[in-house]
């Protein structure tokens, strides 16, 4: 389980998180949603390490992250896996490369053995065969699946992913999303996706965290965000006529 | 403005020397690193050293007009220029605009691309894996191209007089070995070894703390080579005042 006390940060004068509180548990899929601005990714960011919060505390089964030296985060960093918006796959290596790269780092298994987890990773996101390819040989949504086959080769506890759907077509979302999903329940991991796509509110989000101007303004499950009063959330969520008309017939 | 960047820049230096994860995969980035600062500068620094030492020659002979100097002082002149000065300087201020930039659009671009977040979210010190077979190709890599550098200096000074007519090849030789101080060697060496330091290091660290998009990241190869030249040419003053 990941919990969040009180997050504050800020960039400059820009006070992006203000007082952020969540808990996101093991074996579930928690969303993050908000507008562009509200603080989503910043959350995630400061989640994972990568920004420091000035107030706050994240803590990995009740162990404060945020006051943790670069030494001590690094047996919490080994249960990580994370997918990023664009990917971030490392463009010298190939796909295999990609996905051994922590398991060089940090285990003692040998080449055949990591060879064969890289290739089980890749029959689990469907690319298998795809090995000596180079990320710029690659489709968005190929590239994703390869980023989630490298986030989940050490087998992760904790799995971050940052817009899962951005610049993807509807039917290799939806693909994305149940494979995240899958992934959730084969490892039992605690997932937090941020994203603004609605089909994945829809579809996976059994925890939702929407936050607005850096606070966080509702939270609940994808069945109980078609009932909300909140009207930020509705605004949000039932932008389109579409969605507005959809949400009538609920 | 300069000690919060001095600042950084030796936090950052912090960060590169600690401890590698597995010595095994930072070797095979050393021995990459060393090919491609090395080996990769090979042809570039041959040419340019080999030209130097040819025109140096011709430019020393034109300015001995005293027929009461020997003209084996030409090859003099120029070993201890090549050796003391020209080759070292000459083959970092090279080397800055070639690898220097090299090293920091790659490493900006694998900061605006993410893929130095998704190393620290891995557990590895990116720092230490991006950065520190890159200080240590630059540190044993450029003392070996100055060597070569010198060595082409003085044999295109040999060419370049004979070709001209401005010196004998049997005074020009005689000029080099006569009076040769093993000491200007230790000298070029170790600028050669502070430069290889300075161009690695400040070129990755205009990289590593780039913000933005592909306009930054050239904009950081830039600044990281001019800084980079700067640091070097200072660098060669206080080496050459602290050990001549």
């Amino acid at each position: 389980m990941i919990e969040v006390q009180n997050i504050h940060k800020s960039f400059g004068s820009n006070d992006v998180l203000r007082g952020i509180d969540a808990k996101f548990e093991a074996g579930k899929i928690s969303l993050i949603i908000g507008g562009s601005g509200s603080g989503k990714s910043t959350l995630l960011k400061c989640m994972v390490g990568l920004h420091k919060p000035e107030q706050g505390k994240v803590l990995y089964q009740g162990e404060d992250f945020t006051r943790m030296d670069f030494e001590n985060r690094i047996p919490i960093r080994k249960e990580i896996g994370m997918l990023f918006q664009n990917s971030a796959l490392f463009d010298s290596m190939t796909v295999e490369q990609n996905i051994i790269f922590p398991l060089e780092m940090f285990t003692d298994m040998s080449r055949s053995e990591k060879i064969d987890r890289a290739n089980f990773c890749l029959e689990r996101v469907n690319l298998a065969g795809r090995n000596k390819l180079y990320p710029a040989e690659l489709s968005g949504g190929m590239k994703k699946r390869v980023g989630i086959a490298r986030a989940i080769s050490m087998s992760p506890k904790y799995l971050f992913v940052d817009e899962p759907n951005s610049g993807l077509d509807p039917e290799t979302s939806i693909v994305i999303d149940e494979l995240i999903a899958e992934l959730t329940q084969e490892y039992q991991c605690t997932t937090v996706v941020v994203t603004h796509d609605m089909n994945s509110v829809m579809g996976i989000g059994e925890y939702i965290v929407f936050l607005y101007k850096g606070q966080k303004w509702w939270e609940g499950s994808n069945k109980e965000i078609a009932h909300t009063d909140v009207e930020e959330l509705n605004s949000f969520v039932f932008a389109s006529p579409f969605m507005k008309a959809a949400k009538e017939r609920f | 403005m300069f000690f919060t960047y001095f600042g950084q820049y030796l936090l950052l230096l912090k960060a590169v020397f600690r401890r590698p994860e597995k010595w095994k995969i930072y070797r095979k980035e050393i021995i990459h690193e060393m090919n491609e600062i090395g080996v990769g500068s090979l042809g570039l620094i041959a040419i340019i050293s080999t030209f130097i030492g040819a025109v140096m020659t011709m430019q020393i002979a034109f300015q001995l007009v005293s027929d009461l100097i020997p003209t084996s002082v030409i090859g003099q002149i120029n070993r201890d220029s090549s050796i003391l000065e020209l080759s070292p300087t000459i083959t970092a201020l090279v080397l800055a605009g070639k690898v220097g930039s090299s090293i920091s659009s790659q490493i900006g671009s694998m900061r605006v691309t993410e893929q130095i977040d998704a190393l620290e979210i891995m557990g590895i010190n990116a720092p230490g894996y991006l950065i520190l077979p890159k200080i240590l190709a630059g540190i044993t890599m450029i003392p070996a191209l100055v060597i070569m550098s010198i060595f082409l200096a003085l044999t295109g000074g040999l060419f370049g007089g004979a070709i001209s007519g401005a010196v004998t090849p049997a005074d020009y030789i005689n000029g080099i070995t006569d009076g040769f101080i093993g000491y200007t060697v230790a000298v070029a060496l170790v600028k050669a070894f502070v430069f290889g330091f300075i161009i690695t290091s400040v070129s990755a660290f205009k990289g590593f703390y780039v913000r933005g998009g592909a306009l930054e990241v050239g904009q950081a190869g830039t600044r990281g080579v001019v800084i980079s030249c700067i640091a070097i040419l200072v660098a060669d003053y206080i080496i050459t005042a602290l050990m001549l």
